[in-house]
């Protein structure tokens, strides 16, 4: 079974859940799918000792074969070829790799060489993966994609996805079977679960909620999640001790009750696909 | 106009709240929200609505079936999976490059503007503020930052500042938010992943060679951390310029849709308004960008 945790807002607890239900099932495959800012390591110190890079394919000109008619540019969407001063400039940053420049000339003077963007790294038995953009590049889809090339069969995935609600999420959650959304009760929290509940309607993927950070004086979510028809999975207290812990890089699952809990949760989750 | 941006790399580490909170603060400036997939601070500014546009920031390839061969050769050259079986494009897959229709034998396809969020311009008590939603899954998150960017120079009136609300991350939005600004204020907290987010966002900022400084948010949480970061960023020329102190009340006051400072909490408002004006003295230094 695959299962994303995402959240719309930041820093709502999603790498403590995701980690967490990773470390209390006998055996998963961890993926970490934030790879502009990826945290998962952290809290679950693996062994990493496979690194591959990520390479996409970007346009070359050949200058004996060019003319300079300029059809490359014209036919990029994207503004990462231009002709100018009767040379051939590539912004390799903001190509998208589809390949339409090289269709469009007419010269066959157009190629791809091969262009890293990031990494991938893995455990030695390939249970923790994580992925890591470059500095400077805005693009990171393809990470994402390999990582997810990279995804077990037969034993549960959890995937950690990026914050937000953008291309990035949607690629991380695409083909999951079910979406954990963490929240918490504040009116970013709430705000920006409503959105995340849209993108995973959208995508047509059960889902359900964990409340992080909650209290007993502030039930907002709660009421939204009632309202809507949405299950509540879990709530996890506003407490210190878990603050701290977190911090230090320790999780709540390092004490048998929070375990307990999150093998709960994972069963509640298991039900969706029987 | 000077333009700041507020970053952090990782969310949640209070990057919104000190940008309303100094939204009360500053005078004569401008706001910008450049988190356009989960935007929060028109929750705190409630404004009057100015300008809302549909914004077209991508294209979509469309299939005119009644000239469109069958030959499926634009299924074989799309490199997103984005035609199906059918012949049908699958919108949410679509990068809009237009590879297909450039092989189309039939001609039978073109591309087509497709809406990718909305556009807002707002009047605030404190001051204009320009935001964006990004509609569901949309491609282009960074070229919606940049209109909502573009957006504040068609209102400006000769404001000093503008205050920009930056995204998590390090990617494309977070670029498009930064490029070309005067400044970035990266906010961290002393944990673990704050502080391995932090290094990577001002890795960001110096590799596009803009000024960046850094607060420290509830830095009484783990001395330990927040003194790693510190000589991190004394090593590496990123002066620290804020630290605030953890108070439950920050949000509590939140939840009642308020800044720190609305609700007179003084520890942490004497803090902020430090903040501004080390970032501003430090902006005045001749070493600073011009
Ligand atoms: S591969 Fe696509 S995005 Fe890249 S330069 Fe060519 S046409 Fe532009
Ligand atoms: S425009 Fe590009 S991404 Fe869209 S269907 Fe055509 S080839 Fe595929």
């Amino acid at each position: 079974m695959k299962i994303a945790v995402l959240s719309g807002k930041g820093g709502t607890g999603k790498t403590t859940v995701a980690t967490s239900l990773a470390q209390s099932l006998p055996e998963c495959q961890y993926i970490d799918c934030d790879v502009e800012e990826p945290n998962g390591a952290i809290f679950l110190n693996p062994d990493l000792s496979q690194k591959f890079p990520v390479q996409v394919l970007v346009p070359q000109v050949d200058d004996n074969k060019c003319n300079k008619c300029g059809e490359c540019a014209k036919a990029c969407q994207f503004h990462a070829i231009a002709v100018v001063k009767n040379k051939v400039l590539v912004f390799p940053e903001i190509c998208h790799h589809c390949g339409a420049c090289i269709i469009a000339c007419p010269r066959e003077a157009v190629s791809e060489t091969k262009r890293t963007i990031g990494f991938v790294e893995t455990s030695r038995r390939g249970h923790f993966l994580q992925g890591k953009l470059n500095i400077g590049e805005p693009i990171s889809v393809p990470i994402i994609q390999d990582l997810k090339r990279r995804m077990h069969e037969g034993i549960p995935v959890i995937l950690d996805c990026s914050p937000g609600a953008s291309c990035t999420v949607v690629q991380s959650i695409e083909g999951c079977d079910y979406c954990i959304l963490v929240t918490e009760p504040t009116p970013f929290g709430l705000h920006d679960l409503k959105i995340a509940v849209q993108v995973v309607k959208k995508m047509g993927i059960p889902f359900g909620v964990v409340i992080n950070k909650a209290t007993s004086d502030n039930t907002s979510i709660q009421d939204c999640c009632r309202e809507s028809q949405i299950e509540v999975l879990l709530e996890i207290p506003f407490s210190k001790e878990i603050a701290e812990g977190y911090s230090r890089g320790l999780l709540p699952v390092q004490n048998e009750l929070w375990k307990d809990k999150f093998r709960k949760l994972y069963k509640e989750v298991k039900k969706v696909q029987a | 106009m000077k333009q700041i941006a507020f970053v952090s790399g990782k969310g949640g580490t209070g990057k919104s709240t000190l940008v309303s909170s100094l939204s009360i603060l500053v005078q004569d400036k401008m706001l910008a929200d450049c988190d356009v997939d989960a935007p929060n601070l028109h929750i705190l500014l409630n404004g009057k609505t100015l300008k809302q546009e549909d914004y077209f920031g991508a294209k979509e390839a469309v299939i005119d079936s009644s000239t469109c061969l069958k030959c499926g050769i634009c299924r074989e050259t799309c490199r997103f999976g984005a035609i199906s079986e059918q012949l049908e494009i699958i919108p949410m897959k679509c990068e809009g490059c237009g590879a297909c229709l450039l092989i189309c034998p039939a001609q039978a396809i073109s591309l087509a503007e497709a809406k990718t969020g909305q556009t807002y311009v707002s009047e605030t008590a404190r001051g204009t503020f320009s935001h964006a939603l990004l509609d569901i899954g949309a491609e282009g998150s960074g070229k919606l930052v940049t209109e909502v960017r573009k957006n504040t120079f068609n209102f400006e009136e000769n404001e000093k500042w503008l205050l920009i609300d930056g995204s998590p991350g390090i990617g494309c939005v977070v670029i498009a938010s930064i490029i070309g600004t005067d400044a970035v204020v990266a906010i961290s907290e002393p944990t673990k992943s704050g502080q391995s987010d932090l290094e990577r966002v001002l890795a960001v900022a110096r590799h596009f060679e803009i000024p960046a400084f850094v607060c420290i948010n509830k830095y009484d949480l783990n001395p330990e951390i927040t003194s790693q970061i510190e000589s991190y960023c004394a090593n590496n020329d990123f002066p620290v310029i804020g630290r605030i102190p953890f108070d439950p009340d920050v949000m509590k006051a939140l939840q009642r849709f308020k800044t720190p400072v609305e609700t007179g909490n003084p520890r942490v408002t004497e803090e902020i308004t430090g903040i501004w004006i080390r970032l501003t003295e430090e902006l005045a230094k001749p070493t600073a960008k011009q």
